[in-house]
């Protein structure tokens, strides 16, 4: 592989940048693997590269029904955070946080990782009460946290509502200087050129279209490309996941959802952190571009269209605009879907299943982006290993038998109230 | 936006709705010995189909009346809607 430097850079420009190597290659399907990944998206991808650079397992290829990176990795709001109060997700995204700063170096792939901060704002003094709560329980496992008082945020963000006759007035907000952003397309980009590189084959698509188990272990997976034999698979599908348990005759803690996203037209710098709005649900950074990107609550219904419907965004935009009015004078550029697996208690799965040889990745809701590096590195070691990490442990798909729930959120199971 | 027909109101706009999930779930008998297993698939475990899905709405800005919707959850097509209390055929 090319390793791509400035000294590669300066080469391929005086060629005129017409013989830089392919990525990855495009293989077809081999007849045996020693592991596959059902999911090309950012956790798959992220999961074949563990194997392989963490566990020497290179037998691997990862199935891809449409095109890398084209689902919940193409599509979020790049936020990269870590301001978890549970334990479980405290060290879980933590760790992920050390992988993220060491991101662009490891794949050498620049995937403009940017600690600009994340600050969620509170808009009461109960709201202040439970964020310093919260800052406490970050602080206590390594996780930087500051709790910033009305004038504080005016510093920081002058451009929100700090007029005194509002709705929600800012009382103040908890910031976790080190959370960020960073290019989601990179990070899929550069984790598939590394596991192509230690040879993975990554096949795009292919779709699955069941599985051969016998005597409760995984023996094949049969797709559009014809029939696999392999001993341990790793289901990492996001929103599809239902649709692939159901081939396997397994019923999950999981609904699928649709969130949009949106982005204005780009503007001056005027926005250098990530803000979220504390009255509703709404956040908010701004693009390298320019382009203020925004996000918000589900559409509220199971959805597996990709697409969103009109009244959850005007909802969404109405809370960014009384959050920063300015907002309301900038013309939309896009707006997206995608379809979130939403579990029933707001925390992800990872873990093994009672199939014998199949793993599962799954329920990251909203949070499925900043997880990636985590979720691969934390997937691989289970797949590798046969065993759950201590760091996603916690993951478990028991703990809705036993009742020892991880809610962050305290929601209960009504998975479409966000 | 959904077009949806309430059986007591006629077509209002998904705006006036709130959603209620899968309707097919149903709790466990009264007074019946229930397993871990049954509760589980009671309050977590769900189906969630992508196609014709059978789900609960309420017309909370409207006659307050909870109804069962059938609606494609790829397209967002909307096929019937029945009376709560009436089965699903």
């Amino acid at each position: 592989m090319q390793k791509y430097s400035i000294f590669s850079l300066i080469k391929n420009a005086i060629s005129n940048h017409e013989n830089w190597d392919l990525a990855w290659k495009d293989p077809s399907p081999k007849k045996e693997y020693d592991v596959v990944i059902i999911g090309g998206g950012g956790h798959g991808l992220a999961t074949a590269y563990y194997l392989a650079k963490e566990h020497n397992i290179t037998n691997v290829a990862i199935i891809e029904k449409g095109w890398i990176g084209g689902g919940n990795v193409g599509r979020n709001t790049t936020i990269i955070r870590s301001n978890y109060m549970h334990d479980d997700n405290a060290l879980f995204s933590e760790f992920g946080m050390d992988l993220w700063r060491r991101m662009s170096q490891d794949l050498n792939y620049n995937v403009m990782f940017s600690p600009r901060g994340i600050i969620n704002l509170a808009h009461s003094d109960a709201q202040m009460n439970v964020y310093a709560r919260r800052g406490n329980s970050m602080r206590l496992n390594g996780i930087d946290a500051v709790l910033l008082n009305r004038e504080q945020v005016r510093e920081i963000i002058p451009m929100a509502d700090f007029s005194e006759n509002v709705r929600f007035p800012i009382f103040g907000g908890l910031m976790q200087p080190s959370a960020g952003t960073a290019r989601h397309d990179a990070v899929a980009w550069g984790y598939a050129r590394q596991a192509d590189s230690m040879g993975v084959d990554i096949i795009q698509n292919c779709e699955v279209t069941g599985f051969d188990v016998v005597g409760g272990k995984i023996k094949g997976v049969r797709t559009s490309r014809g029939d696999i034999k392999v001993k341990k698979i790793g289901l990492c599908v996001a929103g599809s996941t239902n649709i692939l348990a159901e081939k396997l005759n397994m019923k999950l803690p999981i609904e699928t959802h649709l969130l949009q996203a949106c982005v204005s037209e780009p503007v001056k710098p005027v926005l250098d952190r990530v803000v979220t709005f504390g009255a509703g649900h709404f956040y908010i950074s701004q693009s390298d571009k320019g382009e203020m990107v925004m996000g918000g609550d589900l559409d509220g219904y199971n959805s597996y269209a990709q697409r969103g419907n009109l009244p959850t965004l005007q909802h969404v935009l109405t809370e960014g605009i009384a959050m920063m009015p300015f907002l309301s004078k900038l013309k939309m550029l896009r707006t997206w879907g995608g379809i979130m697996d939403m579990s029933m208690d707001g925390s992800p799965i990872i873990d093994k299943t009672h199939i014998e040889g199949l793993y599962l990745n799954c329920g990251w809701c909203y949070g499925g982006f900043k997880a990636t590096p985590a979720s691969g590195w934390t997937f691989a070691h289970t797949i590798a290993q046969d065993r759950v990490h201590e760091l996603n442990a916690g993951y478990n798909l028991n703990r809705f038998n036993t009742g020892y729930l991880l809610d962050e959120k305290g929601l209960g199971t009504k998975t479409w109230i966000s | 936006m959904l077009y949806i027909k309430c059986p007591h109101c006629g077509w209002r706009s998904q705006n006036e709705f709130s959603y209620g999930g899968d309707a097919t779930v149903k709790r466990p008998e009264l007074g019946k010995e229930v397993t871990d297993q049954e509760w589980d698939d009671f309050v977590y475990n769900r189906k969630s189909l992508r196609g014709k899905h059978w789900e609960l709405w309420q017309h909370l800005s409207g006659c307050r009346q909870w109804i069962k919707v059938e609606r494609d959850t790829a397209t967002h097509e909307i096929f019937k809607t029945l009376k709560a209390s009436e089965e699903i055929s």
